[in-house]
């Protein structure tokens, strides 16, 4: 066991924080072009994509880099590098395995240069975590052309702003396996046929969407991979993401936070940093963070002996949820009813921060999966336990 | 970078693997329990041949001079088959040794403790759920050591006990031999019966090269060592209660499916996984900083103890709950394994003491 890094990984961490010192202001000496400034020049040091391939523009970064690069970003509490957030985290992974050379010189730079949000139609209706049963219909035209889509998705995150949409479809309905017959589509959102609905959610906010397809006309040229075998393109998109080790430096930056506000807190009309159990919840959130870093460390050593990852990462999945609902709710107990202030109320704890955020942990929480669903992957695909379900 | 084992260290579990499951598998292990005083003279003779007993006192003193890193592989190992051998307190008391001891007190014992010639034990506090250092009370005045030292590890088999006291100088470790006029040795019914204690009861009059001054920051590191060992052991103990208990659910049919087709039981058992694997990663790192960065033992010690006192005791209990009646009975060995886990909750501290103690480290 060691944690040392190689001198050319040392040096490429030095100039990660070099680059940091010289580009990233403090946030009150941020000008107005600050953001397209930044993305300019991250995508120059091909920091965009870093662990695409270089001939289709990304970075070529190992294993080690892009975890120096996450952490690095992190702990400076950078902006992100590029705003087409899921482009590069599955369209684009997706688009480099299955994609044509025509596919990739069209939707590549673009996700690359932030230009375009792409948001991703999964879930239906009446299919959400049981994401292979879906019915979107899409039917190949007499001259082959096109596809011709009909049917709806649900919560799906982005849409109403998004340019393109990753969509999955039923191609073929009479199948043996419900993984079979599906195809993948990438679809402009001005397609004649595409309507978006907003939804409204627990927080107020409407960053999820119904998405209607009528008679939607899809180029034959914008699907992706082979008709019938969307499942695997989605899935191994889906497998992509790699080490946890930027959401972990978050996580101790929230917990910094949290200790901060537990300072300034009273509990029964004592500071709260002496009440015994607020003390052991910011110590259990610890260890939890700390057992997501080494086992994030561990998960990652596996990588780079090459040997495959199995379905480790819904450990961490599931700590991250707990961690996400459970740290923005303690917030709001600590302080009582002052604490279900939103903003602009006179007794509100930081402005309803930790109000407004303890009803936003859907989006992570459900958005990659639901905690159950990590839980039958761990016991079904570790432990060997049997499928449930009607396959 | 690498948060990994190397080769020799996957031989060196295999080879403890491979003697759990051939010398001393959980038939053995029950026999041992039935004994009156816990112990196995041959299976200890034969730990001590393999180097295991000496394992990280240095070369100089007769021992393998490896690192934790490479006893936390060893006591994974132990623990899985929940050996009632004690090589945690044995160790321990060389590990007491090496960083109290003078040079010619360490070359009188740490060969004897490395060869296995001589069985030690470590016995540091007082009382049974406080780890302080006010939590030494037993005393010794002009080198005169009277009193008693409750829940003493493997006290049935100790040759020396390795025992903090409070001498004129301040906190102390006595070198007590078993066989001094004066030392009465008491077991005391333990509900785990593969980690016997006892109470030692002591009206004896030590030479001065009997005692060792124990700097605060001593007693400290030795909890701490105790505390990666115990949830070493720990981790082994809960792969083997998943590894029955998920066995158990792929065999056992109600309502016309395998239980473990339901998720009342699956995610349980997923959740067991998901524990272990944090524990385990905690755990890691805190055995890596015992040699290689031991400013951060304290709080890598305390998160790994912290987290597996509790998961650990929970994943006994629904072991055993999700065997059903089967898992109730004597003759099943689930049942043992939920009793080591809860004799390793309090062991070294629990988890209220060290999750204060890393809110205490975390500013708070």
């Amino acid at each position: 066991m060691d944690f040392e890094l190689s001198a050319s990984e040392e040096a490429f961490r030095q100039e990660v924080r070099d680059f940091l010192k010289e580009n990233l202001p403090p946030p009150r000496e941020r000008g107005p072009n600050f953001l397209s400034e930044w993305l300019t020049k991250v995508r120059a040091k091909r920091w965009v994509g870093f662990s695409w391939p270089k001939e289709v523009g990304g970075g070529g970064g190992s294993i080690i880099e892009q975890a120096i690069l996450k952490e690095e970003m992190a702990l400076a509490k950078a902006p992100p590098l590029g705003m087409s957030m899921m482009g590069l985290a599955w369209v684009g992974p997706g688009i480099i395995q299955y994609g044509t050379d025509e596919q990739k010189q069209r939707f590549i730079p673009d996700i690359l240069d932030s230009k375009v949000t792409w948001c991703t139609g999964y879930s239906e209706p009446n299919h959400g975590s049981d994401l292979a049963a879906i019915q979107t219909k899409a039917e190949l035209t007499a001259d082959g052309k096109h596809y011709v889509v009909n049917g709806q998705k649900i919560w799906t995150s982005l849409a109403p702003w998004a340019d393109w949409i990753i969509l999955l479809t039923r191609t073929q309905f009479d199948v043996d396996v419900k993984h079979k017959g599906i195809t993948c589509l990438l679809v402009d959102m001005k397609t004649p046929g595409v309507e978006v609905r907003p939804i409204e959610n627990m927080a107020g906010d409407r960053h999820f969407a119904e998405v209607f397809f009528t008679n939607a006309k899809v180029p034959v040229e914008n699907r992706l991979g082979k008709e019938g075998e969307g499942w695997m393109v989605t899935v191994s998109a889906l497998a992509n993401e790699r080490s946890s080790i930027g959401e972990v430096t978050q996580l101790y930056d929230k917990l910094d936070t949290l200790r901060d506000l537990v300072k300034r807190s009273k509990k029964n009309g004592q500071p709260a940093s002496n009440d015994q159990s607020t003390r052991r919840r910011i110590a259990e959130f610890e260890a939890k963070i700390a057992a997501m870093k080494y086992n994030g460390m561990r998960y990652l050593t596996k990588q780079l002996k090459g040997e495959p990852l199995s379905s480790e990462t819904s450990v961490n999945k599931l700590h991250r949820a707990s961690l996400e609902i459970d740290m923005d709710d303690f917030a709001v107990a600590l302080s009582g009813a002052a604490g279900l202030e939103l903003a602009g109320g006179a007794e509100a704890v930081d402005k309803g921060k930790w109000a407004k955020a303890s009803l936003g942990w859907p989006n992570v929480v459900i958005g990659g999966g639901t905690p159950n669903i990590q839980r039958n992957i761990i016991a079904e695909r570790i432990l060997g336990l049997p499928k449930d379900g009607s396959d | 970078m690498n948060f990994g084992f190397t080769e020799e260290q996957e031989l060196l579990r295999d080879q403890v693997r491979k003697f759990m499951q051939g010398a001393c598998p959980l038939s053995t292990v029950r026999k041992i329990m039935a004994t009156d005083d816990g112990g196995s003279r041959a299976l200890w003779q034969q730990m001590a041949e393999l180097g295991w007993l000496g394992l990280v006192v240095p070369e100089a003193y007769g021992g393998l001079g490896l690192k934790w890193v490479d006893l936390t592989v060893v006591l994974e190992e132990t623990g899985r088959g929940l050996s009632p051998l004690p090589l945690v307190s044995h160790t321990l008391a060389a590990v007491a040794l090496a960083r109290c001891g003078t040079e010619a007190q360490k070359k009188a014992w740490l060969p004897a403790l490395a060869s296995g010639s001589t069985t030690a034990t470590l016995a540091l506090y007082d009382e049974p759920n406080w780890i302080h250092p006010d939590a030494v009370t037993l005393t010794a005045k002009n080198r005169r050591l009277v009193g008693s030292k409750p829940f003493v590890a493997d006290a049935g088999v100790a040759d020396l006990f390795v025992i903090a006291c409070r001498t004129e100088a301040g906190l102390s470790l006595a070198l007590v031999p078993r066989d001094a006029t004066g030392v009465a040795v008491a077991l005391q019914p333990i509900m785990d019966r593969t980690k016997r204690m006892g109470t030692v009861t002591l009206d004896v009059v030590l030479a001065p090269d009997q005692f060792m001054a124990l700097a605060d920051d001593d007693l400290a590191y030795l909890t701490d060592c105790g505390a990666v060992a115990v949830t070493a052991e720990l981790v082994g103990a809960a792969e083997a209660t998943l590894a029955m208990t998920t066995a158990y659910a792929k065999q056992r049919v109600q309502f016309g499916n395998l239980i473990g087709k339901y998720q009342g039981v699956k995610h349980r058992l997923a959740e067991m996984f998901v524990d272990i694997e944090s524990f385990k990663s905690l755990l890691y790192y805190a055995a890596w900083t015992v040699d290689d960065a031991p400013h951060e033992l304290p709080r890598a010690a305390s998160l790994a103890k912290a987290y597996a006192s509790d998961a650990a005791a929970r994943i006994g209990i629904d072991g055993v709950q999700l065997h059903g009646a089967i898992g109730f009975t004597a003759e099943y060995d689930v049942q043992l394994y939920l009793k080591r886990t809860k004799w390793a909750r309090p062991a070294y501290g629990d988890s209220d003491h060290h999750y204060e103690r890393v809110a205490a480290l975390g500013g708070l």
